[in-house]
């Protein structure tokens, strides 16, 4: 520890503090720019010069490192001078035009220029002018005569994002932050350097010139989309949300936010948003009031599970719901004698349903992601499903931790990787299953049943022995490893090696209420949420799902709710395919307009409340739950608030019990049917701003390169075994089923060989079915 | 340019301005790589050596003048892992071009300077980082470097002893900045030519992070002679506190422009006596000692004043890299510092707000006076502008932009107020076009 005093104030630092460290631990205030917690320092904008006995210059208090015994003043002459001359330096060239500066009223700048700028500028030349720049959708570079190129933005990117897409050109007072030459900013973090920036020249695209800053009414909420559940703080004028920023919670999303949850309110005011009930009355949908919509419903749902049993009834909720909507439904299925309710749209094996001991989680903090020494990462695309989580990574990566992938597409995490396995999705358990014959090798202990003949590569051996070295050691399935066909296997396989290695095991979630969605038990007894659209009901219950984007088979979907007598779906939108397979729409509450909570893959339970009122007649979820439970005769449905709801859940929290990765009873059988000539597999990713019903009506985010229509990616050596140039045009057919779709043909070395990635949740691959299935690919003339 | 005299020689010591005396077997004729092979053969310890420099009191010629042993004593002596020596041969101030010559003509003097510094240091790896704008220069330097490779002269095992050392050339593209110790190391990283801030300094952080010394192709130059006469020999060829020769170029308003080596503690008057004296036989006006970023003298003092580290900071200004710019009786200084802050104001890096907004100012505010458009209060917020970057930036340039400014205002203020009441210069134009040379006077 070193004793240092600033002020007059003493305090004792840890060695290597510097003075900007120990000014913030003592509560004193040092202007600065260009110094940010979280980046590196760059000591470029000059403006946190302080003074510090016996050194004869001013030095910048962010690169100073504390000695012991320093004495520091901050508000000496020698102090302001120097911080008042680099104000004055500040301003010559910005263009001080705060009146109609979208930053304005939040800008640093303009803040500090209060206490540090003169009130009349010496500098009577002319300014500098920087052009504008177009990189993206969602960040505006107009007024780049504003920057003070304090490059918070670069080193964000380089450091944070792990892709450096702004950079400083030029030299001199001509330098720019600009893009590379022709490139565009694509990295899903971007909106990040909207805030980092201290001025008005990185701007949002979305919000700016909407509102002014104090016109917003600021409230907290809770992101509803990727597994994490970052904190926002949520921004609304006259009822309506203008803007989203993150809340800093260093245990969750520290002060970022993906720009899926930070742009995706934008379909909060969406002309799709369904304002008014409406009900199917002889074959045509027409707006009702909620009177007659909820009696419709009713007695629909009444009659067929009257007359057919509860099992005619399939419940398809959304992980996206809340916890109390989720809970309200599985009360609601259960009172109906209707075992047929599941959120996990995007699954297709239910192998392990009863055998596993309690709810699949991240099986530790998200926190602790950042103390790592090494972890496998098994199947999924953490850098667009779960970005914060992947940045965690990134960051631990850098101080020497191992983390290895064995994935199914080689997209870059960046994440600086230790080792990678790449192999098409039928692969993955036997890959996984080297792995662990690795470990079981490398450590000595018995290999387990069904493992002996497995052969492995040195690389299973270097991610397995990675593992055995790290004293905290991880051992994650994503995404790709649940919607997996053989799900139940990928998860006892990483049991078998966490078993071995010492890893701990966990899901890196899909949704944010994913963990949720098991504490409410909106899991089936009856069909799965495969089996029962293979297996068709007589009714469908939609909770703000669009199974033709969301499922696993939408091909399936779509069909199963064409052929339902009944099929009502309790959504925030209209429009699309829904327009054609529902009976009944019931306006929804978006997660800003109603109360709820959201258990995170780490197992915190987060409520919110509303923000904003709903549009329309739109209504909570809850509320619409309560009502219809009342009108269909059910007890259990008196509650008055959404918390009353989340009591009967749980009353302790942040952190939910009954967290539990263990599964038992899969039998470690590799057999595999071997490809047959001519097929290839599919790959089926969920584009970042496909995932769920709200992004897909972000106008910016649709508008970037995420977002873009997803072609066949297919090995070029495969490409060229098929005699299809890139570039071409392909029809891709499934080998058992009628589904075929068209796309654009794209040469991708990142794709195993023999398969071909075809994004999901799109429009474009609704036609098809399994996100895995065997597929043909032809060239189309 | 080329080497046009001499007092005492070391570094230019039997070289005649001809392309043909670099070669390995010319410098080994001269008494070359003796000191390395005796070092090597001797297996003389590494302190030895630092103490050598560090008693010789070999002082930095590049600029700041910092005792070259003492540098050298920073290195960890026991870092695992790369080790790193580089030259600095990024002669961007403009008036000086003596490393140019050293290159030129004595190139391996430098090779073996720098291999005895590694040896001393214990780094495996340098680099001679060379500007962009004398190319063929460079390719020199690399025909150097693949004779003293064959010789094994550096490499692995040189001599057949323990001792590896690879060294590479490495050309930059011209910025300034790039001549500041850790924007040239950003530079050799393939990174844009930017000073890091410091601490931490090279010798704990340097290249790719790793402990590294820099120094200039001078002071590496006359290592194998520091080590050949001893280290008392050479401090008495110059004067205490400032030990040995120095390479000078002198430019400007001469008859004999070019690179002079004389003891340190030469008398400025016999300086300019070797160059021929002042151009025309015009009376001296002003003098900058060191290189543009060094204040500019009146002419009186300067004659007054000896060449050494000491002397010439009594008298207000700086040694510098050792480049001369003599200006005569028909010099405009507003002019001549217009067109100097202009070179500051365009090699600014960008990157810290003092320098990169203040230079700017600075030439604008300059220009206008230069152009009739000055105004009265102009002079005081040059003085205050200068005094805004000075020691508030992350490098120094900053403070050699601000320097000149401070000091042509303060030893010319006449000048500046007459052009700024006047609105043209005190020196009449026809005055400044004789005295350039450029223009016959029929003109």
């Amino acid at each position: 520890m070193l004793e240092i005093e600033i002020d007059g104030k003493a305090a004792q630092v840890p060695d290597g503090s510097s003075i900007m460290d120990a000014a913030e631990l003592l509560g004193a205030y040092i202007p600065h720019f260009c110094y940010h917690k979280k980046l590196s320092i760059a000591a470029n904008c000059r403006m946190c010069l302080v003074q510090v006995e016996k050194a004869p210059k001013p030095l910048p208090a962010c690169a100073t490192p504390v000695t012991n015994g320093m004495k520091v003043f901050t508000h000496s002459d020698l102090a302001v001078k120097a911080q008042k001359g680099v104000m004055e330096f500040l301003l010559i060239n910005h263009p001080l035009d705060c009146p109609i500066c979208d930053q304005g009223g939040e800008c640093q700048l303009q803040d500090l220029s209060v206490g540090y700028g003169g009130s009349v500028s010496r500098y009577r030349e002319e300014k500098r002018v920087v052009i504008h720049k177009d990189v993206s959708p969602l960040i505006s570079m107009k007024e780049m005569a504003r920057c003070i190129h304090c490059t918070r933005c670069v080193r964000f990117g380089q450091e944070i994002a792990g892709i450096m897409e702004l950079g400083m050109i030029n030299r001199n007072v001509h330098s720019e932050i600009t893009s590379f030459v022709g490139k565009t900013v694509d990295s899903e973090l971007s909106g990040n350097m909207i805030d980092l920036c201290p001025v008005g020249a990185l701007t949002s695209k979305p919000f700016r010139y909407s509102a002014r800053s104090w016109e917003l009414q600021r409230r907290r909420s809770v992101s509803p989309h990727d597994s994490l559940g970052s904190n926002l703080v949520v921004q609304t004028k006259h009822d309506r949300v203008m803007r989203v920023l993150p809340f800093e919670n260093e245990e969750i999303n520290e002060c970022w936010l993906s720009d899926k949850d930070r742009f995706s309110y934008e379909g909060l005011n969406s002309p799709a948003r369904l304002l008014k009930p409406m009900v199917r009355v002889d074959g045509t949908l027409r707006e009702v009031d909620w009177n007659t919509a909820l009696d419709y419903v009713s007695h629909g749902l009444k009659d067929i599970t009257g007359k057919d049993g509860g099992d005619a009834l399939g419940i398809l909720a959304s992980p996206h719901a809340t916890l109390e909507e989720l809970y309200l439904l599985h009360k609601l299925a259960r009172s109906l004698g209707c075992g047929n309710i599941d959120f996990r749209l995007r699954r297709r094996d239910f192998s392990a349903d009863g055998k596993t001991a309690g709810i699949p989680w991240l099986g530790m903090k998200l926190a602790e992601v950042s103390d790592l020494d090494a972890a496998l990462i098994v199947g999924g695309f953490p850098r667009k499903e779960q970005p914060l989580l992947a940045q965690r990574l990134r960051q631990a990566a850098k101080r020497a931790a191992r983390f290895s992938f064995l994935t199914a597409g080689g997209d870059d995490q960046l994440i600086a990787t230790h080792a990678r396995l790449n192999v098409s999705p039928a692969d993955l358990p036997k890959a996984l299953a080297g792995i662990v014959k690795a470990a079981a090798s490398l450590k000595k202990a018995a290999i387990p049943a069904g493992l002996e003949t497995q052969e492995y590569c040195a690389n299973s051996e270097r991610i397995a022995q990675s593992l055995i070295d790290g004293e905290k050691t991880a051992l994650f399935l994503g995404n790709m490893a649940e919607q997996h066909p053989q799900a139940a296997l990928l998860h006892a396989l990483a049991q078998e090696l966490a078993n071995i290695t010492g890893a701990r095991l966990g899901f890196f979630g899909e949704a944010a209420n994913s963990v949720g969605a098991w504490l409410a038990r909106a899991i089936p007894s009856g069909h799965n949420a495969y089996a029962m659209l293979e297996a068709p009901r007589k009714a469908y219950l939609l909770f703000n799902a669009e199974p033709e984007f969301d499922c696993h088979n939408p091909r399936l979907a779509t069909a199963a709710l064409k052929q339902a007598a009944l099929t009502v779906a309790i959504t925030s939108f209209k429009g699309g395919a829904a327009m054609e397979y529902a009976d009944a729409l019931l306006p929804l509450a978006a997660f800003t307009e109603t109360s709820g909570t959201f258990v995170n893959t780490e197992g915190r339970a987060q409520s919110f409340n509303g923000v904003a009122t709903p549009p329309g007649e739109a209504r909570p979820g809850w509320k619409i739950l309560r009502v219809l439970g009342n009108l269909l005769g059910i007890s259990g449905f008196s509650q008055n608030s959404s918390e009353e709801v989340r009591h009967e859940i749980f009353t302790s929290g942040p952190f939910v019990s009954g967290l539990d990765n263990r599964i038992k009873d899969i039998a470690l059988n590799l057999a595999a049917p071997s490809p047959v000539q001519g097929q290839l597999q599919r790959i089926a990713d969920v584009p970042i701003h496909f995932a769920d019903p709200l992004v897909r009506r972000a106008p910016a985010l649709q508008l970037t390169r995420d977002a873009s229509a997803p072609a066949a990616r297919i090995h070029p050596e495969t490409l060229e075994k098929l005699g299809i140039a890139n570039a071409s045009k392909v029809r891709v057919r499934e080998t058992d089923g009628n589904g075929e779709a068209l796309f654009v043909a794209r040469a991708d070395a990142t794709v195993p060989a023999g398969c071909a990635r075809i994004a999901a949740a799109h429009p474009a691959s609704a036609g098809l079915g399994d996100m895995f299935a065997a597929i043909r690919v032809e060239g189309v003339r | 340019m080329a080497i046009l005299g001499a007092i005492n020689p070391m570094l230019t010591a039997g070289l005649n301005n001809d392309d043909a005396g670099w070669h390995l077997a010319d410098y080994e004729k001269r008494g070359g790589y003796l000191m390395l092979r005796e070092i090597l053969q001797e297996k003389r310890p590494q302190e030895q050596v630092i103490n050598e420099i560090k008693k010789s009191v070999l002082r930095g010629r590049g600029g700041a003048g910092f005792p070259t042993g003492l540098k050298w004593s920073f290195m960890p002596r026991s870092f695992p892992g790369d080790k790193y020596v580089v030259c600095n041969s990024d002669e961007g101030e403009p008036g000086t071009f003596k490393d140019r010559d050293i290159l030129r003509y004595n190139p391996h003097s430098v090779i073996e300077g720098m291999t005895i510094a590694a040896y001393a240091m214990g780094a495996n790896r340098g680099y001679n980082y060379i500007h962009g704008e004398i190319w063929e220069i460079y390719q020199r330097f690399e025909e150097a470097l693949d004779e003293a490779r064959r010789a094994g002269l550096i490499g692995q095992n040189i001599l057949g002893s323990d001792f590896c050392f690879e060294l590479f050339a490495h050309h930059g593209y011209g910025a300034y900045v790039c001549g500041e110790e850790t924007g040239l190391l950003e530079s050799i990283e393939g990174k844009k030519g930017q000073p890091r801030f410091k601490p931490p300094f090279p010798a704990s952080f340097g290249l790719y992070g790793k402990p590294t010394t820099i120094n200039n192709t001078e002071t590496f130059a006359a290592v194998p002679f520091i080590l050949k006469v001893g280290a008392d020999a050479y401090l008495e060829a110059g004067k205490p506190n400032n030990g040995g020769t120095k390479l000078f170029s002198v430019s400007g308003h001469v008859n004999r422009p070019g690179n002079y080596e004389v003891p340190l503690g030469t008398p400025f008057s016999t300086l300019l006596e070797m160059c021929g004296g002042v151009r025309g036989g015009r009376k001296l006006k002003a003098v900058i000692p060191g290189g543009s970023s060094a204040p500019v003298l009146p002419g009186e003092i300067m004659m007054d004043t000896t060449m050494d580290y000491d002397s010439i900071a009594k008298a207000g200004s700086m040694l510098g890299s050792g480049a001369v710019i003599v200006m005569d009786e028909t010099t405009c200084m507003v002019r001549s510092l217009e067109r100097l802050s202009w070179f500051y104001h365009e090699e600014s890096c960008g990157q810290c707000t003092p320098c990169r907004e203040g230079t700017a100012w600075l030439y604008k505010i300059i220009h206008r006076i230069e152009h009739g458009a000055g105004r009265a209060e102009d002079l005081d917020l040059l003085e205050s502008i200068t005094g805004n970057i000075m020691g508030r930036t992350v490098c120094a340039l900053g403070d050699a932009a601000a320097m000149p400014v401070q000091s042509f205002v303060k030893h010319f203020r006449d000048e500046f107020a007459y052009h700024i009441e006047h609105k043209k210069c005190l020196v009449p134009l026809e005055v400044q076009r004789a005295g350039s040379g450029f223009f016959t006077a029929s003109e």
